[in-house]
């Protein structure tokens, strides 16, 4: 053992409270933005507050802003949503992205090509099946490599993601009519196998992630494959122990987790982009990791970091547009931000011993 | 200790300038709102009309990526020009996909900034741009390089685009002569002088492109013959590069591309290759291979279609502009790396297309499956099947963009050879 202690040292903590927990939140976001000031003055030479302002504008400054950010909001909150069960489980499902687009793709298809043989309301169950079961298959292939071999999930969900971004690619490159490699707005003239308005464009995307944040709060807290869930995910062992399948565990969520992706890819081809391209997920898969670990996996918290990240890329599209900046500038704010509050996490979990006020030894 | 000493010096240090900075911002926040108007005019170039009606008219852009990409750039320079003479106020919004996105860009800029006239710049934004036309009848929708607005009958929908072919053949014809140099210098020999072309995806506007560009070249050297290479993106640097790259150790001795990052003119400089571009000069990564460059220019329809706009005249629903209109243009020429006398040769077609004695689809020039083109349908309308409907051959020649301004000639001509990827 080295008797020398080292200069910083650094410990779990348990002791931390809500109130100073979100004291230490609030400090993260305020230093985000004081460091994304300077940014934006030695970068670019604006003035921060403009930037700020534009910020604000553009995720909420006028109603059909707002639409669009609530159901930005619902999407991202749909794929968090999908993944928290898994990662819960501790089963790294990087394949959001993926999984997403499994569904798009069958959604795509059944509407291209089923749009003749089959009347509407019919045609709609019909897609919104494949949509399920392609998402549901593409969480089931890692899930059953991992139960029956081990494999690692999170380089085979990562894989999943290329496999269906260049399936994506192939279908649009041979379902295209014209060889330029798009598809357009799928019926577009008769609207056939859209799913139908409610209210607004926006509306119905928002009422399936209401309906889906309750159900998996249930589920996930309510519900026996909940309490095995988080078993599995705590301890392995002890879930064998307790006489738990942990193989079927395991691809029972991850079938569950591909079939909500899915669903989500359903909802976004039928109800909003009813067209197919290789980058409408947009990353969403990801995005949604940091929307349910910095929700600790509840659903209703997932609503507020979902909120945060669908705030900042909306905020940040404006200011690329208003202050003639180029787009990825936006990023660089997006980029802070998040540093900072994932940050903050680090010192809500964990202390900083420096040498003199420590005694311990680092275990 | 000392280390931690330092440590917290440094943090102080760091935060007294982000207290400093955050009073900086403090006291300039006052005057900040104040000019709120001012700092807007980075985007919004204040009117400098004095008609009231005219004062309102805003003008948004919508690209598929930004300043980076070539043909992005060359929009947007001709929307800048083009406003900025006009004295209106714009918005461009870059980095919008071919999706969703574009319609909900088209809505932002209808009901959040106001504008009531919207250009689009990419082949497959036309589905979105044509719903917007749709929804808000009173905003004049445009859209380049599309395909529908002749026959789509909705009136606030319009497509333009310009005899490109007859830039790219002038940029061919440097090319040729540029072989012909080659040959003549004992570079290589008449048979070696093959081109290669980076090309974005195999349809029409591409197609269109590269045969007009090549029965240039083989107009000058008639020995050339061409590979083609596609990438399947309009933007893929490190793609366009690897495949300039394939095309050269390939045997290609020049290299043209119809792709818009610079990854094909970098790997022509690396290998000391000669270059012709499109949509603007290259010369800044290509200073000693950038031939010559041909590119549309857009403020000639751009000065036209707003001021319709702005009177609340109608303008055309399909455009095309001409070497006639200034929207054909060739950049200037590299003398670094061009042919001696290519600009003296380059005037003469030039005048050749003005007078109209000269037609680039001239179906005595080309050969297809090894016979000549005596007929061909085009598929030019929109009637949902995808096949051709209209005769585009008469006169001896392939009338390229007179029933529509996007081009539709995508035959495979003798000479030109599409490689696998």
């Amino acid at each position: 053992m080295n008797n020398k202690t080292p200069l910083i040292h650094i410990t779990r903590r348990m002791d931390i409270g809500r109130p100073r927990a979100y004291t230490y939140r609030a400090i993260a976001i305020l230093l985000a933005f004081i460091v994304c000031g300077i940014v934006t003055m030695v970068l670019t030479g604006e003035n921060p507050f403009d930037v700020y302002k534009a910020m604000f504008t553009g995720a909420l400054g006028s109603s059909r802003k707002i639409w669009a950010l609530l159901q930005n909001l619902a999407i991202l909150l749909c794929v968090g949503l999908a993944l928290a069960p898994a990662f819960r489980m501790r089963f790294w499902n990087l394949g959001g992205d993926g999984q997403v687009l499994a569904g798009c793709i069958a959604a795509a298809a059944c509407m291209m090509f089923l749009s003749d043989a089959l009347p509407h309301a019919l045609l709609i169950v019909v897609t919104l099946i494949a949509s399920v079961l392609s998402g549901a298959l593409w969480g089931f292939i890692p899930a059953f490599f991992k139960a029956r071999w081990g494999t690692n999930e999170t380089l085979f969900t990562l894989m999943m993601n290329y496999v269906a971004a260049q399936l994506a690619s192939f279908f649009i490159t041979s379902w295209s009519k014209d060889g330029s490699a798009k598809i357009g707005i799928i019926n577009q003239n008769t609207q056939i196998g859209w799913f139908p308005e409610i209210g607004n464009k926006y509306m119905m995307f928002i009422i399936v992630a209401v309906i889906l944040t309750v159900l998996m709060f249930i589920y996930m807290r309510y519900t026996k494959h909940g309490y095995e869930i988080s078993v599995v995910g705590e301890s392995e062992r002890t879930a064998k122990y307790i006489g738990i399948k942990v193989r079927k565990v395991i691809i029972r969520t991850m079938l569950i987790s591909g079939a909500i992706c899915g669903l989500t890819g359903f909802f976004m081809v039928t109800a909003k982009d009813h067209t197919l391209t290789t980058t409408m997920v947009g990353g969403r898969g990801f995005t949604a990791v940091i929307v349910a670990w910095l929700a600790k996996f509840n659903p209703f918290t997932m609503i507020l970091t979902a909120f945060l990240i669908v705030f900042l890329s909306q905020g940040c599209n404006q200011i690329t547009t208003a202050l003639e900046l180029d787009s990825a500038f936006g990023d660089i704010i997006t980029g802070i931000i998040l540093f900072f509050i994932i940050g903050s996490e680090f010192f809500i979990n964990y202390k900083i011993h420096f040498r003199k006020s420590s005694k311990k030894e680092v275990a | 200790m000392k280390k931690f000493l330092s440590i917290v010096l440094a943090l102080v240090m760091i935060l007294s300038l982000a207290a400093c900075g955050g009073s900086e911002e403090g006291s300039s926040a006052a005057p900040a709102d104040d000019t709120a108007a001012a700092t807007d005019s980075q985007a919004d170039t204040t009117p400098a009309t004095d008609e009231a009606v005219e004062s309102t008219f805003k003008a948004g852009f919508i690209c598929l990526h930004n300043e980076q990409s070539t043909y992005d750039l060359n929009f947007i320079n001709a929307a800048k020009e083009a406003c900025e003479k006009l004295g209106i106020p714009y918005v461009i919004k870059t980095g919008i996909d071919e999706s969703e996105q574009c319609l909900a860009a088209a809505e932002e800029l209808v009901e959040d900034e106001g504008c009531t006239y919207i250009f689009a710049d990419s082949f497959g934004h036309e589905p979105y741009i044509m719903q917007a036309a749709q929804e808000y009848p009173d905003v004049e929708f445009v859209h380049a390089t599309g395909t529908h607005a002749h026959d789509a009958g909705i009136a606030n929908f319009h497509n333009a685009f310009a005899a490109i072919y007859e830039g790219r053949y002038l940029a061919g014809v440097a090319a040729g002569l540029k072989l012909n140099e080659m040959i003549a210098a004992g570079t290589i020999t008449a048979d070696q002088a093959k081109v290669g072309y980076v090309g974005a995806y195999n349809y029409a506007e591409v197609m269109s492109g590269y045969t007009s560009w090549f029965l240039g070249v083989r107009s000058q050297c008639p020995t050339a013959t061409m590979e083609v290479s596609y990438t399947s993106s309009w933007y893929d640097e490190a793609a366009e590069y690897e495949t300039a790259k394939a095309l050269i150790s390939g045997g290609c001795v020049l290299i043209s591309q119809h792709a818009d990052s610079m990854g094909a003119p970098r790997a022509c400089e690396e290998n000391n290759v000669p270059n012709v571009s499109y949509n603007g000069s290259t010369i800044s990564v290509g200073p000693n291979t950038f031939i010559i460059s041909s590119r549309i220019n857009w403020v000639p329809f751009f000065e036209y279609s707003i001021t319709a706009a702005m009177k609340g005249e109608t303008f055309d629903a399909d455009w095309t502009g001409t070497i006639a209109t200034g929207s054909v243009e060739v950049t200037e020429i590299n003398e670094a790396a061009a042919a001696e006398g290519t600009q003296a040769k380059l005037d003469e077609v030039k005048a050749a297309f003005e007078a109209g004695t000269l037609h680039v689809f001239d179906t005595t020039t080309f050969t297809v499956g090894g016979a000549e083109l005596t007929t061909y349908l085009a598929d030019v309308d929109d009637d949902g099947t995808f096949t051709g409907e209209t005769e585009v051959v008469s006169d001896g020649y392939f009338h390229e963009s007179e029933y529509r301004s996007a081009p539709y000639f995508n035959i495979l001509i003798d000479g030109i050879t599409e490689l696998g990827n």
